[in-house]
């Protein structure tokens, strides 16, 4: 037991990958043995995260069950893992969706090996990210990420899954080599590769470098650092690649792309951005603000045009994250004075309690329109109308999720966007206000949503195919929803034990 | 120098080669006459047999250390008795009896007895060329030798090709040995004495004198340019080469390319590093260096277009002789060493090339190069000892011809000349792309006719004992040979920068 | 009594090459390929106990063995490995057991072919495992010819021929013009040490003596004039732009295995030996060149990717992609520190592995397909997923994705070039940056491949009868892959290593 404790990270960290090479090579014939091999080995890390949070000492402020082995001595980079409230936030919400989104593949049957190994290894790519503290395992665990999700969209997505596949893997990429020229560049210069040395040491470098300044030198990698993560949120305008990998990838896929990647780039700007730049960060903080705005507004806009209920769900993404964005520009605001520490930390938390509960509502609203494609072989929201007479289980489940993600009081996304509003008004009050625009828009998209799946006349092509294939949600695919809705309900009401530990590490981050 | 000096075994032993090539001739004559026809055939296995026999017994004998006389000049200051005459009277000798070997069998020539005589005729000019020390003995081996070399290569009476070979390398043989017999006539003249290794010190009183002196030195030197450059066949000495070596029968081709060519740059050595005085040597240097560069150069380059491959041979036996002037230009122990190695090397390599032919051509008749398409599946350890003699040419390693090369650039080098090295080895690599043309030939192209060549045990023996030889010389028991090499290279008492 | 390692190595090939073409015949083709295999299974067993018994820490040469050859002009048969050469040697022996592997369908004369192809192995060895600089060039030579007739004989009829001598030449002209580079190394180090040697540990010690740092042309020293005939002349060889020209062809025109030995271990070849007999050699004259030779290192880069982008011939990419990588490799050695020159010997091994990788999957793909055509080309992953998965692995390597020995390998290279960005000049950190796009490149021409030749549609009236590789095929890309995998998931394997090997020469860069 000792054992495990001591090793928590790295049995989270690489149980995933263990399984993925477990079902490669074992000539395991039967699809069942498969799924059911990989969501064993998908629950055990969500087994252990709650051990972790568990075990976690929330009142502590600081990194806790760190581990350290030197890994690449010739360039000072060792394998350095930890987690504070943040992180452990992430942890949680990644081992939750990853056994929920391998439930709701039950449904894939080409080539099922290959699809749940990718999957587990992709979880192995996502966790590593929330749990490094070396720059380089960072980069490592961020760019492993893209492989299997590239794959999963190319082989297993929909009429333009190519094109999405590509377009996704070299606009992240390229923008993770900006992020990689400047993870470089740092270590070169102070020597090392680990954050926590890093944080003390980095803000406080004030040397010339290669005869250019050092301010322009951090501006520089400020950009590019932020260029990458804003490509990965996605922060406007840097979105382009999302609509198209969200809607072609299968359901799984964009639960888990939603539910998490997403989260990757914002956690980049929390754990990295900040706490090196802070400076450059306060200097760059009303951009950043009104992409936040841009992101907010004309995601909701772009969400209300959309005809295809996935891609309407994949727009919706922008405009939540842009929320979390426009809380990280307030807490950059505070390095400066521009913001008081109050409502940095409240907006921080609201943050990433968003990212947290924007998991849970995008995995759970692509969950839902996978449900509905998987039987009616369209997204057209034309082509559907008044469902609820047939599904009515669905129908309660669909409404129950796009109330939390709208932002109805007493479900979870109300808190967050609370909070972010609330940090952000006495700093940003123009923007903040325009926001509030992009929120009513929300509404609007959402209800087009439900209007046209849910109500009016009962479309006659579903009647007659509910005959022989009923349109109603499934057992499994209920199971693989309800403990997202469950957790929408709870942290609506009582909020408090997610954001009392998220609380204590954003105050040690931003004090 | 006494001329009534007592012959003694020692001075015997020093004439081991002439003695018994002397011998041997008249046994083959015997022979030749008294058999019957259909029994003639082993006539060429006796001269070589006899001449191998001649060769160990030299090489046991009449080495050096095995008397009393080394260094010395011996009968009368004609000839000197040292390793370097030792090393190219073997390979002289090596160069004969092959070519016998490979002469057996083949019509027209395989048969006559009288071809043989004349063969080992020439072996004996050749061994008294690499021991020469007096310019009446230079002269006299040389005709010796190239006289019987215009009857052999002009000795398929009824082929034209022959005939006019033969013929045009006498008239162009005998026109440049005048020249060169005038050229040394010049410098006993100058000197008043004909024994080379007495020349050096009244040449250099002659220079002293002024311009009237040093121009007539140089004018000598010119016309000995003129006849050595013919043997070796130099540019712009080199034109009748092609066409005699395509005409004559193709072991004498092998014969002339190798063994004579040998003979003459001992004779070269000798001449060039005994004879003109330290003073004149940037000019000689600069004449020798600048044919060396033509030669090399040309000979390449001619050599891309042909198609016949004997002519192609001779282009590159001209080229060949280019890399060995180096040796000769860069005036050092090293150079003398890598000269000599190189020549047998050479030897060996050429023979070994010109064996295949022999073979190719009886069987088929042809000589074009085109027509040894696919000759790696029709008789694939021919077209691999081809392969060999032509990598081994063109300086790859493991072969010979490698370390040749190395030991010329590096004397090249050392005697700072490296722009002769670089020329050296640029037309290496040009040289490389014909020889590579015709392996591409073996290997890649195929042909119709898939019936293997013929080898007869002879001409087996003799690719056996070239190619083996090449790849010995060229790896580690390289050493021995090079070692041989210097000690003849000390011999001759010239600076050198060694080990 | 010690094993003689270094003999074992480089003799064993030769010897079955001997084997083969005195006892052997062509009919009787599979005990020709079986000794193949075990030659090469042996010296690479041999080659793997070499690199993990050797010491680090002492670092230096070791396993040296020694026997005079030629003492009058310093010539000796001088072998051994230090933390460069024995990743190298490595690497020789994974590419030659898995070419035979590959190559196991070769029906066209098989005696000469694997006679041929073990002399290649034999000089290929040879370069790496040499201590004596004559010796360096013996092999070095020594593996030219057989490269010349396998791709003239054995390879793709359209371009064969012409591919081969272009290649020949080419290479030749450089290597050679570094040999006589080398002959006047030797003869200037004279004076210093009071011998001609050409021993690479009395060189060195002529170096410190300050041999080389003697004027030859007014102010110009020995090592400045000569550095850059010496650097470039082997870097031909690796593919250096502009002399990289012969490269793509001949990686095309020659047979899948000669490919795996050419793009995989040669080029490595000519990038050692530049680094051993130039850079080692003559620090002062690289200190002052290879600031600017880092400009054709980029244009490698940069260049040899978009190149590699617009090609229609699978193979073309792949051989356009080496002359990129190789790029890496140079411009490592060009920061002239530890980061970067380590960097660049483990982007020799990384790199070898995995073109080797590419060269036996494009050839398992074009022998069932019979076109290499990538329009046409479409869904081998359903007819071949070995080939596919392997392909897919050398792929992310290439592109330096993480978890895979390409990423450990380019990492130290930028990182050492940005330093350079301090301690030799600012415009380094435009390189590196630079440099870094051609990443990007490299992901977008990999995965063009990999979406339009193992993905996509399968045309079945095409390639009806594309079956699945055989059981050897798949054992050596098996082999190739987890090499990709295990270095690049355990830097810790190499990198010590290779900095061992490496830190001497950063030290005597430092100096210059």
């Amino acid at each position: 037991m000792q054992f495990v404790l001591d090793h928590l990270l790295t049995l989270i960290l690489f149980i995933p990958l263990l399984g993925s090479a477990v079902l490669m090579v074992l000539p395991i014939k039967s699809k069942g043995v498969v799924r059911w091999t990989a969501f064993a080995f998908s629950l055990v890390p969500f087994v252990l995260a709650v051990v972790l949070w568990g075990s976690f000492a929330w009142q502590e402020s600081g990194f806790q069950f760190e581990e350290v082995t030197p890994w690449f001595q010739l360039l000072n980079s060792s394998y350095h893992l930890g987690v504070d409230g943040i992180s452990l936030s992430m942890v949680l919400l990644t081992t939750l969706l990853t056994p929920l989104a391998i439930l709701i593949s039950f449904g894939i049957e080409e080539q099922v090996k290959l699809y749940m190994a990718l999957f587990l290894m992709l979880e192995t790519g996502m966790l590593g990210v929330f749990v490094s503290l070396d720059l380089i395992i960072f980069f490592i665990f961020w760019e492993i990420g893209l492989v299997p999700m590239y794959f999963l969209i190319n082989i297993w997505g929909s009429a333009n899954r190519r094109y999405a596949s590509f377009k996704f893997f070299i606009y992240t990429m390229a923008g993770s080599i900006g992020l990689l020229l400047s993870i470089q560049l740092i270590g070169l210069t102070m020597g090392t590769f680990d954050m926590l040395e890093l944080f003390q040491v980095w803000p406080t470098f004030t040397d010339d470098l290669f005869g250019v300044a050092n301010g322009t030198i951090k501006a520089v990698g400020f950009w590019l650092f932020t260029i990458a993560f804003a490509i990965k949120v996605p922060v406007w305008p840097f979105h382009t690649w999302l609509p198209d990998a969200h809607t072609e990838a299968p359901t799984a896929g964009s639960m888990i792309l939603a539910g998490v990647l997403l989260k990757l780039g914002a956690y980049g700007f929390l754990r990295l951005v900040l706490p090196l730049f802070p400076m450059q960060a306060a200097q760059f903080a009303p951009v950043l603000a009104v992409l936040a705005m841009l992101a907010i507004i004309m995601g909701a806009f772009a969400s209300f045009g959309q005809s295809d209920f996935k891609r309407l769900v994949a727009y919706s993404s922008v405009n939540h994250m842009g929320f979390v964005v426009l809380a990280i520009a307030v807490a950059a605001r505070s390095f400066n004075g521009d913001a008081s520490a109050q409502d940095a930390i409240i907006a921080t938390n609201g943050a990433v309690l968003q990212m947290f509960n924007h998991g849970l509502s995008a995995a759970a609203m692509f969950l839902l329109v996978g449900v509905i494609y998987d039987r009616t072989h369209t997204r057209d929201l034309t082509r559907y109308g008044g469902l609820w007479a047939i599904a009515p289980v669905y129908g309660g489940i669909l409404m129950f999720s796009s109330m939390a993600s709208l932002g109805l009081p007493g479900l979870n996304g109300f808190v967050s966007e609370f909070l972010v509003v609330r940090g952000s008004w006495p700093v940003f009050t123009l923007i903040t206000a325009l926001s509030m625009l992009g929120l009513l828009f929300t509404g609007a998209y959402i209800l087009k949503a439900l209007l046209n799946v849910l109500h009016g006349p009962l479309n006659e092509e579903w009647a007659e195919h509910d005959k022989e294939h009923a349109l109603e949600i499934n057992r499994r695919e209920i199971a693989a929803v309800a403990p997202l809705m469950v957790l929408m309900l709870v942290i609506g009401i009582y909020p408090a034990w997610i954001l009392n530990v998220i609380n204590v590490a954003v105050t040690n981050l931003l004090g | 120098m006494e001329f009534t000096e007592p012959v003694s075994l020692s001075v015997l032993l020093a004439i081991v080669p002439e003695i018994g090539l002397t011998i041997l001739a008249l046994i083959v004559l015997t022979i030749d006459m008294t058999t019957p026809e259909e029994r003639r055939g082993g006539i060429g296995l006796v001269a070589a047999v006899g001449v191998a026999v001649i060769l160990v017994a030299n090489l046991l004998l009449g080495g050096p250390r095995a008397s009393d006389l080394e260094g010395q000049l011996v009968l009368g200051g004609m000839l000197r008795h040292d390793t370097l005459a030792l090393i190219f009277r073997t390979m002289v000798l090596l160069a004969g009896a092959l070519t016998c070997l490979i002469s057996v069998g083949l019509e027209k020539v395989g048969r006559q007895g009288e071809y043989y005589v004349i063969i080992l005729v020439a072996t004996l000019g050749m061994s008294l060329m690499s021991a020469a020390a007096d310019l009446i003995m230079v002269y006299l081996g040389l005709e010796t030798t190239s006289i019987s070399l215009y009857v052999l290569a002009g000795f398929i009476r009824d082929d034209e090709r022959s005939s006019e070979s033969g013929l045009k390398y006498f008239l162009f043989g005998a026109f440049t040995s005048s020249i060169m017999l005038y050229g040394l006539s010049l410098l006993y003249g100058f000197a008043g004495q004909t024994n080379i290794y007495a020349l050096a010190g009244p040449l250099a009183e002659r220079l002293s004198e002024g311009a009237q002196g040093t121009f007539a030195l140089i004018l000598s030197l010119v016309l000995i340019i003129v006849g050595f450059g013919f043997k070796v066949a130099a540019v712009p000495f080199h034109f009748w080469t092609p066409d005699v070596y395509q005409g004559a029968p193709t072991p004498i081709t092998a014969f002339i390319s190798t063994a004579s060519k040998a003979a003459s740059f001992a004779l070269l050595l000798r001449v060039f590093l005994a004879v003109f005085p330290s003073a004149m040597q940037p000019q000689w240097t600069a004449l020798v260096a600048a044919m060396a560069a033509a030669t090399m150069t040309l000979g390449n380059v001619l050599a891309l277009p042909q198609r016949n491959i004997k002519r192609l041979l001779a282009y590159s036996s001209i080229a060949q002789a280019g890399y060995a002037l180096i040796g000769v230009v860069a005036i050092s122990d090293l150079g003398a060493a890598a000269v000599t190695f190189y020549m047998f090397m050479y030897v060996l390599t050429n023979i070994g090339a010109f064996t295949v032919i022999v073979l190719f051509s009886r069987a088929t008749g042809s000589e074009d190069i085109a027509d040894y398409a696919g000759l790696s599946r029709r008789s694939p350890y021919l077209a691999l000892a081809l392969v060999v003699a032509l990598l081994s040419l063109a300086g790859i390693p493991p072969l010979a011809g490698f370390m040749g090369k190395f030991y010329l650039f590096s004397a090249a080098v050392q005697a700072n000349m490296v722009w002769l090295a670089i020329v050296g080895v640029l037309n290496a690599i040009v040289a490389l792309y014909y020889y590579l043309t015709v392996i591409k030939i073996m290997y890649v192209d195929s042909s119709d006719d898939d019936s293997p060549i013929q080898v007869p045990r002879a001409h087996a023996f003799t690719l056996v004992v070239t190619s083996v030889g090449v790849l010995l010389m060229g790896t580690i028991p390289s050493v021995p040979w090079f070692e041989w090499a210097v000690t003849a290279a000390s011999g001759l008492g010239l600076p050198g920068v060694m080990n | 009594m010690t094993i003689p390692f270094m003999t074992i190595i480089l003799a064993t090939p030769m010897v079955a090459a001997i084997i083969m073409l005195a006892f052997m015949k062509n009919e009787q083709p599979t005990p020709i390929k079986v000794l193949s295999a075990i030659a090469t299974g042996i010296s690479l067993a041999a080659s793997i106990y070499v690199y993990v018994s050797y010491d680090v820490a002492s670092a230096g040469f070791q396993f040296e063995e020694f026997a005079p050859w030629v003492p009058q002009l310093g010539v000796g048969y001088h072998l051994g490995v230090d933390g460069i050469s024995a990743p190298m040697a490595l690497l020789t022996g994974l590419a030659s057991f898995t070419g035979v592997l590959i190559s196991w369908g070769i029906d066209d004369r098989p005696r000469e072919f694997f006679a041929f192809f073990m002399l290649l192995v034999a000089g290929v060895y040879g370069v790496f495992l040499a201590l004596d600089l004559f010796l360096l060039f013996f092999f070095y030579e020594l593996a030219i010819f057989p490269m010349y007739v396998l791709i003239a004989t054995w390879g793709w009829k359209v371009t064969r021929v012409y591919a081969s001598m272009k290649l020949t030449l080419y290479i030749l002209v450089g290597s050679v013009i570094a040999l006589v580079g080398v002959i006047a190394m030797v003869l200037v180090a004279e004076p210093a040490i009071g011998k001609l040697s050409f021993d690479v540990v009395d060189l060195m010690e002529a170096r410190d003596a300050g041999a080389f740092d003697v004027p030859v042309m007014g102010a110009v020293t020995f090592a400045r004039a000569w550095f850059p005939f010496i650097f470039l002349g082997f870097g031909v060889l690796a593919g250096v732009f502009p002399f990289h020209n012969w490269s793509p062809d001949g990686h095309v025109a020659a047979p899948s295995a000669v490919s795996m030995i050419h793009a995989g271990v040669l080029m490595k070849m000519g990038a050692y030996a530049a680094l051993r007999v130039g850079v080692q050699m003559l620090p002062q004259g690289a200190a002052t060149h290879l600031p600017w030779m880092v400009f054709l290192t980029l244009i490698n880069v940069v260049y040899g990717s978009m190149i590699a982008m617009v090609q229609r011939d699978f193979k073309y990419v792949i051989g356009f992609s080496s002359v990129s990588h190789m790029g890496l490799v140079s411009m490592g050695f060009a920061t002239q520190n530890l980061q970067g020159m380590t960097g660049a010997g483990m982007q020799m091994f990384s790199h070898g592995v995995m073109t080797a990788l590419f060269f036996a999957s494009v050839g398992m793909v074009y022998d069932r397909a019979h076109t290499r055509d990538i329009p046409s080309l479409g869904g081998m992953w359903t007819k071949m997923p070995t080939v596919a998965f392997a392909f897919i692995v050398g792929g992310l390597t290439s592109m330096g994705m993480p978890g895979l020995s390409g990423f450990v390998a380019e990492l130290p290279i930028l990182i050492g070039v940005w330093r350079a960005g301090s301690t030799i000049a600012p415009y380094y950190a435009v390189i590196a940056i630079l440099a870094a796009t051609g990443i990007v490149v490299t992901a977008a021409y990999v995965l063009r491949i990999v979406q339009l030749v193992f993905f996509g549609e399968f045309d079945e009236s095409k390639f009806h009868d594309v079956g699945d590789v055989t059981a050897l095929d798949k054992t050596a890309l098996a082999i190739l892959v987890a090499f990709l995998f295990l270095i690049g998931i355990f830097p810790a394997l190499m990198a010590p290593m290779v900095a061992s090997g490496m830190a001497p020469i950063v030290q005597v860069l430092g100096g210059a």
